[in-house]
């Protein structure tokens, strides 16, 4: 029998590295667990009520909505009348966006598939759970892959003419830039801050910073044939 | 002396009825409020102690909390808003018309569910972002990040089967284009657009089975996994507290302290 080790030993309490440890129990050491100790309240009545009352200002707060603002009810469905622009509910408009400039198979199937796989999986990566500064280590190498990938992001937004996309894809990379130039010794507040952020960060707030770009340019900013037009122009 | 309500209201907890309901009893104790959430099937999803630090506003901002408000509230409209629906053309579009100007305060019911979805939606976005930002989908609360992932995906499909079932002309074209969509899957696009729609177009077929999914399918599902994200939240540990946070240091380092001496 010879079975090949799927697992390295060492020593290490560092929660955020090692996140599966044993506890080896030795001679003369009790078998106690040090608990950081930490004032907790009771859920009955305490956090319930705190929860209860959560719930009741936000259903005061949609019930003074809903008696301000009638929900929208136009004519009756009728197939042989395409309305112009033709807009899917607002939280799929970033996605209607981008099926203005992508085929359905990549803009409808391909781009939210894969958002949908790359949410389910940051958590299987060590990467994102050691989250250390995504420029700290090998910061030459990582630089260069950072240039590469960013120069061909917006290389393909560019000819796909998605400059909605690219603008805040050029955002966020200058900020990038300043977490590579900056280190956990800089001087300023702001450039510590952007070098201890991990790559995880970075995407998730490109992410979400092109799905509320996305979202607003497809919901106020597109009218008929899917042009532009200004919020406050009737059309 | 006269009886205070809260007095009243602990006789009542000691009647035999309510104790054979609620067996936790009416003390106060700390064993007492532990059994309160540990003896109710509900409740007991829940862990009886939740840190201090994280009940306030700063460290969830109760965004999972205020999502399953919006839940309740669109569960009890919707229930209300079924007993005036047909799901049937076009008798619904006549049935939205109806609450909107015959049935007692209908357009108020109508117009509670419409943007308590929307906030609902808006919600668990928000809710996302902000377990991502804290760091709280490391390990061991993993497979809880992933069933909020296939929750938000159910909520994206109770909003968008909804959006059909007043069957006007907003109602259509939005499922028109999003339908569509299904059909650019490669290989299968076309059958799958067909299942979806009970045809090739969005009609009567459609709004029955975007229906059943609303009412029926969707919520039970929600349901079912709403329940295991809560469980999971006592089982891996208790809402995510962020170690390097002051309440923790300072536990630590009293509790160092304690060992030197």
């Amino acid at each position: 029998m010879s079975d090949s080790k799927d697992f390295v030993t060492g020593v290490d309490s560092n929660a955020k590295k090692a996140p599966r440890r044993v506890v080896f129990i030795t001679r003369r050491i009790s078998a106690q667990v040090k608990a950081v100790e930490e004032e907790t309240l009771q859920t009955f009545p305490e956090v319930l009520f705190r929860a209860v009352v959560a719930i009741e200002v936000l259903a005061v707060v949609l019930v003074w909505i809903a008696l301000a603002f009638n929900a929208p009810l136009e004519g009756l469905a009728d197939p042989s009348h395409t309305p112009n622009p033709a807009k899917a509910p607002w939280y799929f408009l970033g996605l209607q966006e981008m099926l203005h400039y992508f085929p359905p198979v990549v803009a409808g199937v391909l781009a939210p598939g894969l958002v949908v796989i790359a949410l389910i999986i940051i958590p299987y990566f060590n990467i994102n759970i050691e989250a250390e500064g995504v420029f700290l280590k090998d910061r030459d190498r990582r630089l260069k892959i950072f240039y590469a990938a960013a120069v061909a992001l917006c290389v393909f937004l560019f000819l796909f003419h998605v400059y909605v996309a690219l603008v805040p894809t050029l955002i966020v990379a200058a900020f990038m830039i300043l977490a590579g130039q900056s280190s956990l010794n800089s001087r300023s507040t702001f450039r510590r801050y952007l070098a201890s952020k991990p790559l995880s960060f970075w995407i998730m707030s490109w992410f979400l910073f092109e799905l509320i770009v996305l979202t607003a340019i497809g919901t106020f900013f597109r009218g008929p044939g899917w042009s532009w037009v200004w919020p406050w122009t009737r059309y | 002396m006269a009886k205070t309500v809260t007095q009243y209201f602990d006789d009542l907890r000691d009647t035999r009825v309510w104790r054979s309901i609620f067996r936790s009893g009416t003390g106060t104790s700390t064993l007492h409020r532990s059994l309160a959430i540990q003896q109710n099937v509900f409740l007991h999803l829940f862990s009886t102690k939740v840190r201090r630090r994280m009940v306030s506003v700063g460290a969830t901002w109760y965004l999972g909390t205020l999502t399953l408000g919006t839940f309740l509230i669109l569960v009890i409209t919707g229930i209300l808003l079924m007993l005036y629906y047909h799901p049937s053309v076009p008798q619904a579009y006549a049935d939205a018309k109806d609450l909107q100007f015959v049935v007692s305060s209908g357009l108020f019911l109508r117009n509670l569910h419409r943007w308590s979805a929307h906030a609902m939606v808006f919600l668990v976005f928000a809710h996302m972002f902000k377990v991502f930002y804290r760091g709280a989908y490391r390990p061991p609360r993993e497979f809880n990040w992933v069933i909020g992932v296939i929750l938000l995906l159910i909520t994206l499909l109770l909003s968008y089967t909804g959006y059909l079932l007043p069957w006007d002309q907003l109602a259509f074209w939005a499922i028109t284009v999003g339908s569509n969509i299904a059909s650019a899957v490669p290989l299968l696009g076309n059958r799958i657009h067909f299942l979806l729609l009970g045809g090739n177009s969005v009609n009567a077929n459609a709004l029955l089975r975007f229906y059943v999914l609303h009412c029926m399918i969707l919520p039970l599902t929600a349901i079912f996994f709403i329940a295991i994200h809560f469980w999971r939240i006592r089982k891996d540990g208790g809402l995510y507290a962020h170690p390097s946070e002051p309440a923790t240091l300072r536990a630590r380092a009293a509790a160092v302290g304690k060992e030197a001496q």
